[in-house]
């Protein structure tokens, strides 16, 4: 393989990335399957950076799932991402920055929508108005956070305690990157090195000193695909995608899955632990299954985070298998803690521990 | 020795520029023919046989250059045209290194550019070892060895046509039009190479329009055991045992299909070099939807430009085999030399 070739494509899919003065917008569900994503986000950007992130407490969901689950029409979405920039011109920002794939993939949608019909924007603007009385501009800059991830990657590595290292072979760990088809697939340019060879996450795995796997359904949708989840009776049909995917990637022995999109992350845990009890089947070494993190969560790991502060209980399949290759101390006695030191309920059968 | 005392520039010494340029300087006119490379003779130089009767193209190269072989034509090799201009009855040719060249007449034989296959990211053409082109293949077809990037024997390999053609998603809606006869031709030469090879031609529709290619689509089925899958490949990985994982959807069949293979070569369409490209925009020449050269005249004008005393040859106007495109250079040469008695009375 010619990491050269990846390198040109690279090469023509670079955007520009904002340096400062965000506005924050959350994602609907990462904040209960990963609850110390976006709170590492802030804290890093905010607390280690410098930076100026702004949320902003009116903001809402995006619809971006009822839109893709065919009961919200597009008119109706066009506006409540309206009402978002309209939040952020009230609050004095131009820079939007995107902690969801499937909300940055809706707006990606909707700029490229409004931009070869531009009546669909005027439309838009008069039911924002009509609505709320509100106006919006288009923002000057968009990035989805991992995209802010990627930007500073090297001020994550300069800070590093724990590189991608298997520190029981002296091995670079072997990782799967993951982008969310709503991330780039849809429009290529909006994402850092494109659709085919994306190299959001596979810059910051590179960064931290790990080695990308590239296998053959590297581009295959995590199983989500939101209709083949959300109507039960497909609910089949995205499983079966899952197991292309993890039968796809198991004889290269990745140490992680790495992911940019809740709903990649959440079924790529999830359906892990459903195939296991299923069949039987698991897709880690010995028996093991593959821990799937979010960037943010990997991030902090490098940076000498305590796994539980980052949430990585929260997960299906229990990190701790890469938690030991990393070389990185845990108590599992604190792993169900309060911060104020409260015992929590421990799940039963968990995976990997 | 020149009779009429007139002289025509041709830019572009491939297949087109070399016939046209012999056909002129036998008529008695003054020829310099200019060339980007240090070496005359286009594309075939590169190609090892040619359909549809698998000639070594040799011998259509050694036929090309014992046609500018004649005191009236002077080669400027290694050497661009950046711009021309009308002054007079004439025009004014600048070359690359500001050298001002008088004609009474101007052919641009500027020819085509392979579509560059990396363009197509997801067949990872640069960054898989052995996905090459029709253009890689024939360079392996001259050094006598087909070989994968490991110096292995490959035994399962697929031919991907309409690479950069038909695709809108590529900016090229036209049919590059020979792509379809060179995979028939390459897979039957992979098959005589490697005698045990399998070989999976993919393809949208088989376009055999030429004389004897049809007859070649057939004996490749009949003869050569090459199995036709019509059908799009939608992306190429690779696998643990870095064999190529190659994904298409089988439409007679009704059915996507994922298939390992040793090799993969996609077949390159043309577009519009880019020196052309440059040349119409420095000479506000018409170009069409696809780019090429725009003809005066589809019917009665193919040769002819929307510039008075600019002529085309080849494919600079539209994808065409080496024979439309020696009949095409032909044919500018009478335009040239009808226009030259017409506009010296």
């Amino acid at each position: 393989m010619e990491i050269n070739g990846k390198k040109r494509i690279w090469s023509e899919y670079q955007k520009e990335i904002a340096d400062d003065h965000f506005f924050y917008v959350r994602s609907c569900i990462r904040q209960s399957f990963f609850p110390g994503s976006e709170q590492f986000f802030l804290n890093f950007m905010r607390n280690v950076l410098g930076k100026d992130v702004y949320e902003n407490p009116s903001h809402t969901t995006c619809t971006g799932i009822g839109y893709h689950g065919d009961i919200v029409p597009f008119s109706t979405i066009m506006t409540v991402v309206a009402r978002h920039f309209a939040l952020m011109k009230e609050s004095g920002y131009k820079n939007i920055a995107i902690s969801c794939v499937t909300s940055f993939g809706i707006y990606t949608e909707i700029l490229e929508t409004w931009k070869h019909f531009p009546e669909e924007l005027e439309k838009t603007r008069e039911y924002l108005y009509k609505a709320t009385g509100r106006e919006f501009d288009i923002p000057e800059n968009m990035a989805h956070t991992s995209d802010i991830i990627y930007k500073f990657r090297n001020d994550v590595a300069a800070r590093a305690k724990n590189l991608l290292i298997n520190k029981l072979t002296d091995e670079p760990l072997k990782v799967v990157e993951h982008i969310g088809c709503h991330y780039s697939k849809m429009f290529p340019r909006y994402g850092v090195g494109g659709a085919e060879f994306p190299n959001v996450l596979s810059g910051m795995v590179e960064a931290w000193g790990g080695d990308v796997v590239d296998y053959p359904e590297r581009r295959h949708c995590c199983g989500f695909g939101f209709r083949q989840y959300l109507v039960q009776a497909n609910r089949g049909y995205s499983i079966s995608n899952t197991t292309k995917k993890f039968s796809s990637m198991k004889p290269f022995k990745p140490d992680l899955v790495l992911t940019n999109c809740p709903g990649c992350n959440m079924f790529m845990d999830k359906w892990q632990y459903t195939i296991r009890e299923m069949e039987g089947t698991t897709y880690g070494v010995d028996g093991e299954s593959i821990p799937v993190l979010t960037y943010e969560e990997l991030a902090g790991l490098v940076m000498g985070y305590n796994p539980w502060d980052l949430g990585l209980q929260f997960h299906m399949v229990q990190s701790e298998p890469l938690l030991r290759k990393m070389g990185i101390e845990f108590n599992n006695e604190d792993k169900y803690k309060t911060k104020d030191g409260r015992q929590m309920p421990i799940p039963e059968n968990l995976i990997n521990v | 020795m020149s009779d009429m005392g007139v002289n025509v520039v041709v830019v572009g010494g491939g297949v087109a520029g070399m016939e046209a340029a012999g056909q002129l300087a036998r008529a008695g006119i003054n020829v310099t023919l200019v060339e980007k490379e240090k070496e005359t003779g286009g594309h075939v130089k590169q190609w090892h046989h040619l359909f549809p009767d698998r000639r070594n193209s040799m011998e259509v190269l050694t036929y090309l250059k014992h046609q500018i072989d004649h005191e009236n034509i002077t080669l400027l090799s290694g050497n661009t045209i950046i711009g021309f201009q009308r002054k007079g009855s004439g025009i004014l040719i600048i070359t690359n290194d500001g050298k001002e060249l008088k004609a009474d007449a101007l052919l641009l034989a500027t020819g085509f550019d392979l579509f560059k296959s990396e363009r197509k990211e997801e067949y990872g053409y640069g960054i898989y070892d052995n996905v090459i082109t029709s253009a890689d293949l024939e360079a392996m077809f001259r050094k006598g060895e087909l070989k994968l990037k490991d110096g292995g024997e490959p035994s399962k390999i697929g031919v991907v046509h309409c690479v950069g053609s038909r695709d809108e998603k590529a900016g090229n809606v036209y049919c590059s039009k020979l792509c379809c006869v060179t995979a028939v031709k390459q897979a039957m030469e992979i098959r005589e190479h490697l005698s045990n090879s399998k070989v999976f031609c993919f393809y949208m529709d088989m376009r055999m329009g030429g004389a004897l290619y049809e007859e070649m689509y057939r004996d490749a089925q009949e003869k050569y055991n090459i199995n036709f899958i019509r059908g799009k490949v939608s992306e190429v990985g690779v696998g643990f045992n870095n064999k190529l994982v190659v994904k298409v959807e089988d439409t007679l069949a009704g059915r996507p299909l994922k298939m390992e293979l040793d090799m993969l070569v996609l077949m390159a369409g043309m577009e519009m070099s880019e020196d052309g490209l440059k040349l119409a925009k420095a000479g506000k020449l018409n170009i069409g939807e696809n780019r090429f050269f725009a003809p005066a005249d589809h019917h009665f004008g193919s040769n002819k430009g929307n510039v008075k005393g600019i002529f085309y040859a080849g494919a600079c106007t539209a994808p065409m085999n080496i024979t439309e495109t020696i009949s095409h250079a032909r044919a500018a040469v009478a335009d040239i030399v009808d226009y030259l008695k017409t506009t010296s009375k």
